[in-house]
């Protein structure tokens, strides 16, 4: 069996989803393909408002601004196909690509495909890490969020960025005791709010810290937690153990972008971005003339810059198909307008960075 | 300080405290929002626009204090739960202080419960005056909790006994 269709878009969180709607608004045959029983990605976890502008989903929690963007595709079903439990396993050439359900394999031959693949978490190198109990932050969400069960009920929390501080704050809605949050940098990563909001309940947050080793033999017993320098060296004789049945990691996320190297897509390495990420232009496009990004996949971000990329891409994308049309053009100025006001300010200055990084290098190409 | 550790120290607690004069005459926000960060849901949930940003959503909010009535709309609108309302006048050696609230159980009114500081040890008992908890709010109650003055500026959080 094969399909056929203009676009293809793999992954359904904040960033496919988007680019989906768009596409499919505008006009254009958009098949949406997810590896996941639902739709939502990410969004589905997240239990907390969103920050941002209230002219989009400010105040609002991520759980009911994945049911708005789904309530909009349910409404495009002339335009829209879903697939959801099927993965894309590799790309035939430039218009063709392997879907795979637990039914069957199939092709799908497409115009332009927006890879929206998100992210992978990043680990930490430690003794013992590999104890049960030593999990991501995303699989206690998934856990916690998703499927109503706790990880433990004394966790500790390594990292201080947004999700680090926000899972330590639904681990306490949940019941689940925080002993404390360990952070290597002297300052805390996320926004001080949620910082706050966890200390004023009785958190200790360790910045300067680093987590040694995981401490028991069948299971996570506890953790050895030391002073670092600036340098993140260890600091001698300031060892001290941590009572704990979970060590939790949110140490970063990285690119997936295994889709875009197979499609030859010109990569770029960029450090305030997360690592490895495809180059692409203002609208999304990479160096492939058929492959558009957007979401984590293009640059570590947060879910409203994802929604935005998202838009992007199934404008321009549309556009690159159908031609230009006053409608697409909107959307496309009123997502970058957007963008830059989110990423104006001091706590978006790496990113900002990165993306001039980004659009030096498209340049010169 | 609050970057280091979370806890936002009296010295920076000062940049956004409306004035003595103001305490005097009733109830009103104070906004703890004291980083730069891409937000403005505050803004339109004041109704009495008390609350502005001069430079864009990534300017901190500043209360025109002279222009708050102390409502408490803000507060559970606010994604940081940074923002609290204190009243002053409540009574000659309690003030009432208002807080946004996300953990079950959700205290009931005449209930006593631990008032905690900002690095959450407990510094004096608390009696619940009052619990909103309007569909609006999605969620995030807004409990009013009476405390010592003398306690008015450090009790930023509870925790039923």
């Amino acid at each position: 069996m094969s399909r056929k269709t203009e676009i293809l878009v793999v992954g359904g969180g904040p960033a496919g989803l988007s680019a989906a709607i768009v596409a499919a608004q505008l006009g254009s045959k958009v098949l949406l393909v997810d590896d996941n029983q639902h739709l939502g990605g990410q969004l589905v976890k997240q239990t907390h408002r969103f920050f941002g502008s209230s002219a989009r989903d400010a105040g609002i929690r991520g759980f009911n601004i994945a049911e708005q963007l789904l309530e909009e595709a349910a409404g495009l079903k002339k335009n829209l196909t879903i697939l959801l439990n099927t993965t894309i396993v590799g790309f035939y050439g430039d218009t063709e690509a392997g879907l795979l359900s637990p039914e069957r394999f199939e092709k799908v031959t497409f115009e332009r495909v927006i890879v929206c693949t998100g992210a992978v978490e990043n680990s930490l190198n430690f003794e013992n890490n590999d104890l049960p109990g030593v999990y991501g932050a995303g699989a206690v969400q998934t856990l916690m969020n998703v499927h109503g069960i706790k990880p433990g009920n004394r966790i500790l929390m390594v990292g201080s960025g947004n999700i680090g501080l926000i899972v330590s704050y639904q681990l306490m809605q949940a019941g689940v005791q925080v002993v404390g949050l360990v952070e290597a940098m002297q300052t805390i990563g996320g926004y001080l709010v949620h910082a706050s909001k966890i200390r004023r309940m009785g958190v200790p947050i360790y910045t300067g810290h680093t987590i040694v080793s995981a401490l028991g033999t069948d299971g996570v017993t506890g953790a050895k937690i030391c002073r670092v320098d600036e340098k993140f060296q260890t600091v001698p004789n300031t060892e001290f153990d941590v009572e704990c049945d979970c060590i939790c990691l949110a140490v970063g996320l990285s690119p997936l972008i295994e889709l875009f190297q197979q499609a030859d897509c010109k990569m770029v390495h960029v450090g305030e971005l997360g690592g490895l990420v495809p180059l692409h232009d203002v609208n999304m496009r990479t160096t492939n003339p058929h492959v558009y990004v957007a979401g984590d996949a293009s640059g570590i971000e947060e879910a409203t810059t994802a929604i935005l990329g998202g838009r992007v891409a199934g404008a321009s994308a549309n556009k690159s198909i159908h031609g230009e049309s006053a409608e697409a053009g909107k959307v496309v100025a009123d997502a970058v307008s957007e963008l830059r006001t989110l990423r104006s300010g001091p706590t978006g200055e790496r990113i900002r960075w990165g993306r001039e990084k980004i659009e030096k290098e498209i340049t010169a190409c | 300080m609050l970057i280091n550790d979370g806890i936002i120290t009296r010295e920076e607690l000062a940049t956004v405290l409306p004035t003595d004069e103001r305490f005097k005459k009733g109830p009103v926000a104070i906004i703890e929002c004291l980083q730069n960060i891409p937000c403005d849901p505050c803004v339109s949930a004041c109704p009495s626009k008390a609350i502005s940003m001069k430079s864009g959503i990534t300017d901190r909010p500043k209360l025109d204090a002279a222009r708050c009535i102390g409502c408490g709309l803000c507060v559970p609108r606010c994604p940081g739960l940074a923002i609290f309302v204190l009243d002053m006048t409540h009574a000659a050696r309690s003030a009432a202080l208002s807080l946004p609230y996300e953990i079950q159980p959700v205290p009931k009114i005449g209930q006593v419960v631990k008032g905690l500081d900002r690095s959450g040890k407990q510094v004096c008992e608390a009696k619940v005056l009052k619990v909103m908890s309007a569909k609006k709010f999605d969620k995030t109650h807004v409990v009013t909790i009476e405390i010592p003055k003398d306690r008015a500026l450090d009790v930023r959080a509870i925790r039923l006994a």
